[in-house]
């Protein structure tokens, strides 16, 4: 699977991206540099984690209002793969490709620590690394990351299987509403988490719990 | 609108800039005349403690500074050692006192900003930081509303700009309770043959801006860092400046783009005294004049004064010298990362420091001078009294009674509350994150190398005696890298203390040099960069001396890397470097200090040649594989030394006692050069006999104290303790006091 990572100015967990992706799949993908005009051939498409245009605004605002993401929206319309990791999951919801809302931390300080997260949906592209109902190991780092959404949307996001991983054993580091760590579009092409898997995939890492999401993910269609 | 250049400078408006009335006569004779308003703000930025190190000077120059593997040493923006394979470790510490006691978010947030800025400005990738915080009394009524926007204003700046924090010190005192301490560190990576460096070469070359737009920031902050407090400081506000790490980030990708192209002759990054004191120093070390025209400088507010431009401290700011045939590939660089890039100067063949504003000169001065001819001065100092030895009985409580509170107290609780809002995994080359005796990042792109990080000193310790504490600071920095199976290379200080112009305080600071460079030498462990603090006084009180040493490591195999958690059941418990009754000493101990009120004996003796011979007993069993954890003993001593093993683990142990010695001199002396190992082997084995041998023909004691394993700490006669009581004291005390729970 052909890959490509978007870098916008301000994030700074591209490189980790790139370098799990590089060393789960063997190959590196391509970086886009946020003024490029279009995308290139790819399968997935990730945005990384980090602080794009510092946060100043609402965190992702400002980078979801970016021309590439135009091609994002389309490539997602396509029903490509598009996966945000944090600041990238900020801009996905920012960019109206995910539900709900993500608010500051209910502690209001940043938080990085290692969380336990349990596999809603192991039926997609992305989980399929994992089995429904397993719990693993994943580090989170960020400042706002409490998952919010209406009745409503809750509802559907519940009903239609687009939850994708949810804090387990009571670590929710963030106050998310129904623990919900991560989730999809309606299409399950686009998935949104708020942890970082890139950084538990060796064993420098002190684990690899996250590695199975982007041997899942890379080893389809490849 | 008309600028007063030529107003009146009384001896008021001297005074105001921090220069004394015999410094001014200086600089009139220097140059031969009055000088400018704008000149005066010059060499008051140029001559003030803090870039002149006028009262230190004399002794830094006494320190070790050398080695087979440092490539630079202090004099640049940050010190390099050659870690090899062509690659160098790049590093510094640098203190934000005063403008972090005055707004604590962005005092500590520039803080790390401009440590961060010294190291990439060499050519290097920032791969870890450091904090080394001091603050006062827990009780004291501003002590958490500066331990909280200092640990935010930290996590704010670093986390968005994308370094992982991997270590450092918080500590409380009532000494600090008007002046806080925030000491940053940063290291990063380089190639040793694309380092760049200040200093200027060739006549008539651009000189450029970068970075940030200069706005009326932190003017005159260099000064105000180089005076003492008094009840006014709430006026001082607008000398912090605001940090920006969104643009820092940029500033970082822009430079090393901008340096991998060949087109950076010199550059320095503005921090302190900003515009003036770069131009300054990359003129000057060049043997060139620099010419400035202040009408290019970017501006983000209007109707500046070329005073204020000069002495401007606005952050994420650089000042080069490029090659001209590649200005427009610069240029493009920087455009890319939207920032600005000014043409502001040239260089030039006369030695001048002129700076030119809307075509008029509004100074010209001799830039050797400036820094070379700063005043330098022999304070007078007294020799720091000594202690008195302890008298008396030594003071009893039950072991388990002891160590259960001082492991829920201030000092020793755990830092989880902080270091959570720090990002530390980031990078992803985390191999240590706090919590144990040092960090420890790999080295990206090697398969088996890392660097370990520690950041040191026992302020009490130097109160008590300053040539003691200063080798103890250095010691102890030294003992952590080991602790991880690291072979120390080189350190960086901090020195943090009162007004030199007091002599017991300036007999602080030349006892505490003379303790750490006898320590540097003893242990091969040179200073390469750091940074001079003093006046950290409020109303004529003076801080603790605090000497902050941050030293690096470099593990050739991580795999072989020792952790402070037991690693098992069932392993041999080992105390290195022990004097036969295990521990002596009580002087200084937070047993006596947090337990019975008591700040009162001699601080701990080091003696040096032991501690080498010890670490490096400690380093080759870990090196080798046998050691399974290594934690060295410092605050509280043996049995907080044993109680942050379980903690870490979950991993219970027995420790026997020595019957014919007073159990709280062995369990909770501070005796100094102790590790605790572990090892799996048999007790009976010649193995552990072979090991034994191998210390005892070094003149090393490593007693078998007990044995790993269960779910309590038992300490001899003492009841047994469940590690999860100890995990819950540990963890409660500083999210229950931030909570608001009482001191």
């Amino acid at each position: 699977m052909k890959s490509a990572v978007i870098v916008f100015p301000g994030l700074n967990r591209d490189r980790d991206m790139i370098a799990a992706l590089t060393k789960v799949s063997g190959t590196a993908p391509a970086t886009v540099w946020h003024q490029d005009a279009e995308l290139p051939d790819v399968d997935l498409v990730v945005i990384p984690g980090g602080f794009s245009y510092g946060d100043y605004l609402r965190c992702g605002a400002i980078a979801a209002r970016s021309p590439i993401m135009d091609q994002v929206r389309q490539h997602a319309a396509r029903g490509g793969k598009v996966l945000g990791v944090c600041n990238g999951f900020q801009i996905l919801i920012e960019a109206g490709l995910l539900p709900g809302a993500l608010m500051r931390n209910k502690s209001l300080k940043f938080v990085c620590r290692e969380v336990k997260l349990e596999v809603v949906n192991a039926d997609t592209a992305f989980t399929r690394g994992y089995t429904k109902g397993e719990v693993f190991r994943c580090p989170v780092a960020h400042h706002d990351g409490n998952y919010f959404a209406d009745s409503e949307t809750l509802n559907r996001v519940e009903g239609e299987g687009q939850v994708a991983f949810r804090y387990a054993e009571g670590t929710n580091p963030n106050g998310s509403l129904n623990d919900i760590a991560g989730v999809f579009n309606d299409g399950k092409n686009v998935l949104g988490i708020m942890p970082h898997p890139e950084n538990l995939i060796e064993l420098a890492h002190g684990g690899d719990d996250g590695r199975a999401l982007f041997a899942g993910l890379l080893g389809q269609a490849a | 609108m008309t600028y007063q250049n030529n107003i009146a400078i009384t001896p008021q408006l001297v005074a105001d800039h921090g220069l004394k009335p015999d410094e001014f006569d200086k600089i009139v004779a220097l140059i031969g005349r009055q000088p400018t308003y704008t000149e005066l703000g010059i060499f008051s930025a140029m001559w003030n403690e803090h870039c002149s190190y006028k009262s230190s000077k004399k002794w830094l120059k006494t320190l070790p500074t050398s080695g087979p593997r440092v490539i630079q040493g202090p004099g640049e923006n940050a010190g390099v050692v050659d870690i090899g394979d062509g690659q160098a470790v790049v590093f510094k510490m640098e203190s934000h006192n005063h403008p972090s006691f005055i707004e604590p978010y962005q005092g500590a947030a520039t803080g790390v900003g401009g440590i961060l800025r010294d190291v990439f400005t060499m050519g290097a990738r920032p791969v870890a930081a450091m904090n080394a915080l001091r603050f006062g009394a827990p009780d004291h009524e501003k002590t958490r509303h500066l331990v909280s926007g200092v640990v935010a204003g930290v996590g704010g700046y670093g986390n968005a700009f994308g370094v992982p924090t991997v270590g450092g010190e918080v500590e409380f005192d009532e000494r600090y309770n008007g002046n806080i301490l925030v000491n940053a560190f940063a290291a990063g990576l380089a190639d040793t043959d694309k380092i760049f460096y200040s200093k200027a070469e060739g006549v008539g070359l651009p000189v450029v801006y970068l970075g940030a737009k200069t706005g009326r920031d932190g003017v005159g902050g260099a000064t105000m860092a180089s005076a003492e407090f008094g009840d006014d400081i709430e006026e001082k506000r607008p000398t912090v400046q605001v940090g920006d790490p969104f643009t820092e980030k940029r500033l970082l990708e822009a430079c090393l783009e901008l340096m991998a192209t060949g087109a950076v002759i010199a550059i320095q990054d503005m921090g302190a005294a900003g515009l003036t004191c770069s131009a300054v120093e990359m003129g000057a070390k060049g043997d060139l004049g620099i010419e400035l025209d202040l009408d290019k400088v970017p501006v983000r507010e209007t109707h500046m004064t070329p005073y204020e431009m000069m002495l401007s401290e606005s952050q994420e700011r650089m000042l080069m010298v490029l090659h001209p045939e590649k200005e427009a590939a610069a240029r493009a660089v920087f455009e890319k990362w939207e920032l600005d890039f000014a043409t502001v100067g040239y260089t030039t063949d006369d030695l001048r420091f002129r700076v030119k504003w809307q075509g008029e000169e509004v100074a010209n001065l001799p830039i050797k001078e400036l820094g070379d001819e700063a005043p330098e001065y022999d304070r007078p100092w007294i020799e720091p009294a000594k202690p008195a030895p302890l008298s008396g009985d030594v003071p009893q409580m039950d072991v388990a009674d002891a160590l259960l509170k001082l492991v829920g107290s201030h000092q020793i609780a755990s830092r989880r509350w902080v270091y959570e809002q720090y990002d530390t995994m980031i990078q992803g080359n985390s191999l240590q994150r706090p919590g144990g005796d040092a960090g420890v990042i790999r080295v990206e792109g090697h398969d088996t190398k890392a660097l370990a990080f520690s950041s040191d000193v026992t302020p009490r310790y130097c109160e008590a005696d300053p040539f003691e504490g200063g080798k103890q600071a250095v010691a102890e920095c030294w003992r952590n890298l080991t602790a991880t199976g690291a072979e120390p290379l080189a350190a960086t200080d901090n020195l943090n203390f009162g007004n030199p112009e007091r002599p017991e305080i300036m007999g602080q600071l030349v006892h505490a040099i003379k303790g750490i460079g006898e320590a540097c030498r003893a242990l091969d462990f040179p200073i390469v960069s750091g940074n001079v603090s003093l006046y950290n006084e409020t109303n004529g009180r003076g801080i603790l001396p605090t000497p902050t040493i941050g030293g690096v490591g470099l593990l050739p195999d991580w795999s072989k890397m020792a952790r402070i958690g037991f690693a098992g059941a069932n392993q041999v418990i080992l105390l290195v470097g022990a004097p036969p009754s295990r521990g002596t000493h009580l002087g200084q101990s937070i047993y006596l200090r947090d337990l019975f009120g008591r700040k009162d004996g001699p601080a701990p003796h080091v003696d040096l040649a032991h501690e080498k011979r010890t670490g490096d007993f400690v380093r080759k069993l870990i090196r080798s594989g046998v050691a399974t954890a290594c934690h060295d003993l410092s605050d509280g001593g043996l049995a907080v030394g044993l109680a942050e093993m379980a903690i870490a683990s979950g991993i219970g142990a027995t420790v026997t006692d020595l019957t014919d010695h007073d159990p709280i001199l062995q369990y909770f002396g501070e005796d100094q050069g102790r590790y605790l190992v572990t090892v799996a082997l048999d007790p009976q084995g010649p193995e552990l006999g072979a090991l034994w041998e191998d210390a005892s023909s070094l003149g090393i004691f490593a007693p078998w104290i007990g044995t790993t394993g269960g779910t309590e700490l038992v300490l001899g006669a003492a009841r047994a303790i469940p590690v999860s009581q100890l995990q819950s004291a540990h963890e409660g005390w500083f999210p229950n006091y931030m909570d608001g729970a009482a001191a």
